[in-house]
């Protein structure tokens, strides 16, 4: 107990800040200014955050002491928004936005703290990063009456969500399940055996490269009208976008793998009599999997961005790009904000999944390699 | 016959001495390599017979040509001119019959196979049962001294760790014809020794052919039939010194102490000597 005590480093003086909020006021009720005193509520608070503060160092280990101080943090966090509630104006209030930024600043050594833990807990140290952002989102933009045509605060966005629940699904639905999947599949898959092809036959290599850096130049809201001319409002216009936007990164990628096969390593395959194929599949496929991930990860965004723009240009009354067009005709930033999330959600969750793959699949590889 | 093991120490009578068998036969072999500047004349006129468990090391400065040799006995490297055949066929026929197993200067591991299965990929290639290609690597990798490392991936051993691997994968589909360039390069003494001596039992057992490229004369002598001496390039044959005529088969490492050994090893020095004289 007392060794982790003595591995915890001394606290940096930065959130102290937070000491000098009660000299500026804290909120303000029809044009007058009210301090710290006036407020009982968030004097208890910011009494909470100091006295966390203070006390740091009581408990026995580092994850003691993250918990505390996020304590310290949460009621920081949560002054602001039960100020709001009672009917104060923040914008100008010194004090308060003093507190809320040594508190953020405290913050930075709870996920310092919580980064030195092992085991699953580690885990919550990013998970605490991005909840932090959202409710400094909700403080700053409700805090300061940003108007929610520029950026409505998450509780707003939340219940769009909530609200637009089954419409949200049918986007999902209708923009990921079919068109980005079936596009991305077939997009990947014939970059994939093309590049197999043009290994084989040089001059297609090099008719196909020069088509590609002129392919990857054309811009999306170009092809995609010509595509929903040739393919219709549903889904296969959206895919064979894809299909244009993915098939060439698929292809230099997986033909650069191709050739990344070192000499000694093909000339084993050779002594041992063994054909194309077989050298393929046992030697040259194997080392091109570092470089297939790399395609199927840049593509995985590319994807979804080209199914968004290409509902732009027509699509049957559903899906994300379609929602977004529409809502913001409306002025429902609220319903954007709801679908530009998902959109967010289903790309870092596609990536993700491809990464982990890759990191399972290619674990012998210099870039992941453990002892 | 049964997977390559060390042989007992009984002494088989050379078959070969009653009607010596050509393996490998290199006619006036001249190779020129076209890079981008200017030819490089790796060999020049280079012929050498090679007769059925005979034991040859190369010897000669680095970049002398040794690895190019033993590249065209493989097929891997075309000749610009000049015949060479291997068993009889064409070096490309014999790569086809899987007629030698090569290790490579560099040991080249495939990364994304742990130790075992890469000493089994040559087994795999040839369509053994999966229990006959564990037990063969397994017994190769004992005779290397891995045993223990199996489930290994290659980057997790030393360099020399690495070469015994590739030693040992050359060694699992028990080719009649070993071609080795600077095996041991990369080990110490101690081990090298050790490994000498499990090779000359090994090549002893089992009679194959061995052509072995080395840097080191002590290890020539003791291991060869025949030394050949090559010299800078573009190599050249200089010398081809025959160790059977003084020294016994069966040898052991104390050998090196001997006053015919150390006349052979002289020899060989002078003849490496006498190759780079023009530098002076
Ligand atoms: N693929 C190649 N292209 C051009 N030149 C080459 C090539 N391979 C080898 N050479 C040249 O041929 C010469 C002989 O090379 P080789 O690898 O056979 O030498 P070596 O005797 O094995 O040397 P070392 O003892 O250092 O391994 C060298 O001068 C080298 O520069
Ligand atoms: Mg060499």
């Amino acid at each position: 107990m007392s060794r982790s005590n003595m591995a915890r480093p001394i606290m940096a003086p930065w959130p102290l800040v937070m000491l000098a909020a009660p000299l500026l006021p804290f909120a303000a009720q029809d044009g007058t200014a009210l301090f710290l005193p006036q407020l009982p509520i968030a004097l208890v608070l910011f009494a909470l955050t100091v006295a966390a503060i203070l006390a740091r160092r009581l408990p026995g280990s580092a994850l003691g002491e993250a918990l505390l101080l996020l304590a310290g943090v949460a009621a920081a966090y949560a002054a602001p928004l039960v100020l709001l509630r009672q009917g104060h104006a923040l914008s100008q209030a010194g004090g308060l936005w003093l507190y809320v930024a040594g508190a953020t600043l405290l913050l930075w050594r709870v996920l310092a703290l919580l980064a030195g833990v092992n085991g699953p807990v580690r885990l919550a140290g990013p998970a605490l990063f991005g909840l932090a952002l959202v409710m400094l989102w909700e403080i700053l933009t409700r805090g300061f009456q940003v108007p929610t045509i520029l950026l409505p605060p998450p509780s707003l966005v939340l219940t769009a969500f909530a609200a637009n629940a089954a419409d949200l699904w049918d986007d999902f639905r209708q923009t990921v399940l079919i068109s980005v999947l079936r596009g991305y599949l077939i997009g990947c898959g014939a970059g994939f055996l093309m590049a197999i092809l043009a290994d084989r036959v040089p001059f297609l290599a090099r008719g196909l490269l020069p088509l590609g850096n002129l392919a990857s130049a054309v811009p999306v809201v170009g092809i995609a009208p010509i595509m929903v001319m040739w393919f219709g409002f549903d889904w296969q216009s959206k895919a064979a976008v894809i299909v244009v936007m993915t098939f060439f990164p698929m292809l230099i990628n997986t033909l650069a793998g191709l050739q990344s096969a070192e000499r000694i390593q093909l000339d084993l395959m050779r002594s041992y009599g063994a054909g194309y194929w077989r050298t393929l599949a046992m030697l040259r496929l194997p080392c091109a999997l570092p470089f297939l991930f790399n395609g199927l990860k840049i593509n995985s965004t590319l994807a979804l961005i080209g199914a968004i723009v290409a509902e732009f240009f027509g699509t049957p009354v559903v899906g994300m790009g379609f929602r977004i067009s529409t809502q913001v005709a409306r002025m429902n930033l609220d319903v954007v904000w709801a679908t530009i999330a998902v959109a967010a959600l289903t790309g870092s969750l596609l990536y993700g999944a491809l990464a982990l793959a890759e990191r399972h699949v290619t674990a012998w590889h210099p870039s992941f390699r453990k002892r | 016959m049964p997977a390559a093991q060390p042989a007992p120490l009984t002494l088989v009578p050379p078959a070969a001495d009653a009607a010596p068998r050509t393996i490998v036969d290199v006619r006036n072999l001249t190779l020129t390599y076209q890079t981008a500047d200017h030819p490089v004349y790796a060999l020049s006129d280079v012929s050498l017979s090679i007769s059925k468990g005979d034991f040859i090391s190369l010897i000669g400065p680095s970049g002398c040509g040794k690895t190019t040799l033993m590249r065209v006995v493989a097929d891997l490297e075309q000749p610009t001119s000049g015949e060479v055949t291997v068993n009889g066929m064409t070096p490309e026929q014999a790569r086809l019959k899987r007629a030698y197993g090569y290790v490579f200067q560099a040991p080249a591991l495939y990364p994304w196979r742990t130790v075992e299965r890469n000493v089994m990929l040559p087994l795999e290639i040839m369509g053994l049962p999966r229990a006959e290609r564990q037990q063969r690597a397994r017994e190769q990798l004992d005779l290397v001294g891995l045993s223990g490392f199996e489930r290994k991936f290659p980057w997790q051993l030393s360099g020399g760790m690495q070469q015994r691997v590739s030693i040992a994968r050359a060694l699992a589909f028990n080719p009649d014809l070993l071609l080795m360039d600077e095996p041991f390069g990369a080990l110490d003494e101690i081990t090298r020794d050790h490994l000498n001596l499990q090779l000359t039992r090994l090549w002893l057992g089992t009679r194959k052919t061995c052509i072995f490229v080395t840097h080191s004369i002590a290890e020539a002598v003791f291991l060869s039939t025949r030394i050949v001496v090559m010299s800078p390039r573009p190599g050249r044959i200089l010398d081809v010194i025959d160790c059977d005529r003084d020294l016994p088969r069966e040898r052991t490492l104390d050998i090196r102490e001997s006053p015919e050994f150390q006349r052979i090893a002289h020899r060989v020095r002078e003849g490496l000597m006498e190759g780079h004289s023009y530098d002076d």
